[in-house]
């Protein structure tokens, strides 16, 4: 090979430079968010690993069973009555949309569009 | 090669022939088998709550199917009334105000009674048609246009007979704006937030790029309260809401008891909204 002198390091340059963001970033994931949990409420409408893998299907669900099937039913839980919503009952407790929504929201990158309707705490 | 021409035909018309019976016979055993097909299709249907009614009203109705008496007449002796209707429902539902009228969001509202009955005769108005204005809101029919055209089935006829909208789904084509007969919808051309004088943070409030319309407070209806139209009218009973399918309603006594008109009657959507006037 001609020039191989030049080129096999022009290459090992290159590699590393279009490779930056993997090694420049490497095992630093940012810090893990912490969102801002209620101090008055212990237990969330499911177990914490469930709402927290799962909330967005529980949203769905609820919408559609209380605008298509017209169930607006209030649960229990501890003791209280609540209805299936995302404004008078998730954000009753969660009263902060930027300390909880958005710290993992930001994190994973996820734009959920709930808020371009329901109208989020007056922070 | 003459020879052969004559073969050729001759297959060619047995062929046919036997092709021709051959379909007749296949169909004879398709229609054979039909009539319990049909049931099939029939039973699935109304599994799946589907009336196929609209010709066959001669079965009694069953379930709800939610409706409204306006007395115009009240809103004739009281006409603060319009103007309370108007406000207490667009507090109830997030309803945008917005400065030009071609932007204008509206759920009810007063018009004019030409404009509100466009099918009848007006060569010569009495002075209280003349001063006065009724108002007109959607019309909650029972075999709604507005469903048909839409696309996602944002807008749909729920359990209760009420033609409602799920704004999650709504894409803003506008095919129910074209298809609502009565023109009872109103389109997000902009960001609808900033124009709302007085969150209520009991109801939504809309994005751009969606319809939206008069859900005869479906939220409302659904925990035992009133529309807030008819709640906004207090004792004048100059809104009266009710279940059209119950014989011992109110507004079922007063639609006994009272000459009505509907909405362009003869679309045959079936307007659950009535006019005393």
């Amino acid at each position: 090979m001609y020039d191989s002198g030049k080129i096999i390091p022009g290459l090992i340059i290159f590699v590393l430079f279009i490779t930056i963001p993997i090694w420049y970033n490497h095992g630093d994931a940012g810090d893990a968010p912490k969102p801002e949990l209620p101090k008055d409420a212990k237990n969330c409408v499911l177990p914490v690993e469930d709402i927290r893998a799962n909330h967005m299907q529980l949203l769905n669900t609820w919408r559609d069973e209380v605008l298509r099937d017209g169930e607006r039913g209030s649960f229990e839980l501890d003791g209280k009555q609540y209805q299936k919503s995302l404004m008078l009952t998730c954000m009753e407790c969660h009263t902060s949309k930027k300390k909880f929504c958005d710290t993992c929201h930001d994190y994973a990158s996820v734009k959920p569009y709930c808020w371009d309707c329901h109208i989020a705490p007056v922070e | 090669m003459d020879k052969k021409r004559r073969d050729f035909l001759k297959v060619a018309g047995i062929s046919t022939l036997a092709g021709l019976g051959g379909t007749a016979v296949v169909d004879r055993l398709v229609s054979g088998s039909s009539p319990a097909a049909a049931n099939a299709s029939g039973a699935a249907q109304e599994a799946h709550g589907v009336e196929p009614k609209a010709h066959a009203p001669a079965t009694a109705p069953t379930g709800k199917r939610y409706g409204m008496i306006v007395d115009t007449r009240k809103f004739q002796h009281d006409p603060s009334l319009g103007e309370k209707v108007e406000q207490a429902c667009i507090t109830a539902h997030n309803v945008p105000q917005f400065p030009e009228k071609k932007d204008d969001i509206k759920w009810i509202w007063m018009t004019d009674y030409e404009n509100c009955f466009t099918e009848k005769s007006l060569l010569y108005k009495d002075e209280a048609t003349e001063d006065h204005q009724v108002p007109v809101l959607c019309n909650h029919c029972d075999n709604p246009p507005c469903v048909r055209a839409c696309p996602t089935k944002a807008t749909f006829k729920n359990k209760d007979g009420l033609v409602i909208m799920d704004f999650h789904r709504c894409i803003g084509c506008r095919f129910c704006m074209a298809a609502c007969p009565y023109g009872m919808r109103s389109f997000n051309w902009r960001n609808p937030r900033p124009f709302i004088k007085e969150i209520n943070k009991h109801f939504p409030t809309r994005m751009r790029g969606v319809v939206e319309k008069c859900n005869f407070c479906a939220e409302r209806i659904g925990v035992g309260e009133m529309p807030a139209c008819v709640e906004a009218c207090g004792n004048t009973k100059a809104m009266v809401f009710g279940d059209l399918n119950d014989p011992h309603s109110e507004i079922r006594k007063l639609l006994k008891e009272n000459y009505t008109i509907q909405r362009k009657p003869s679309l045959g959507t079936h307007p659950s909204v009535f006019y005393i006037v």
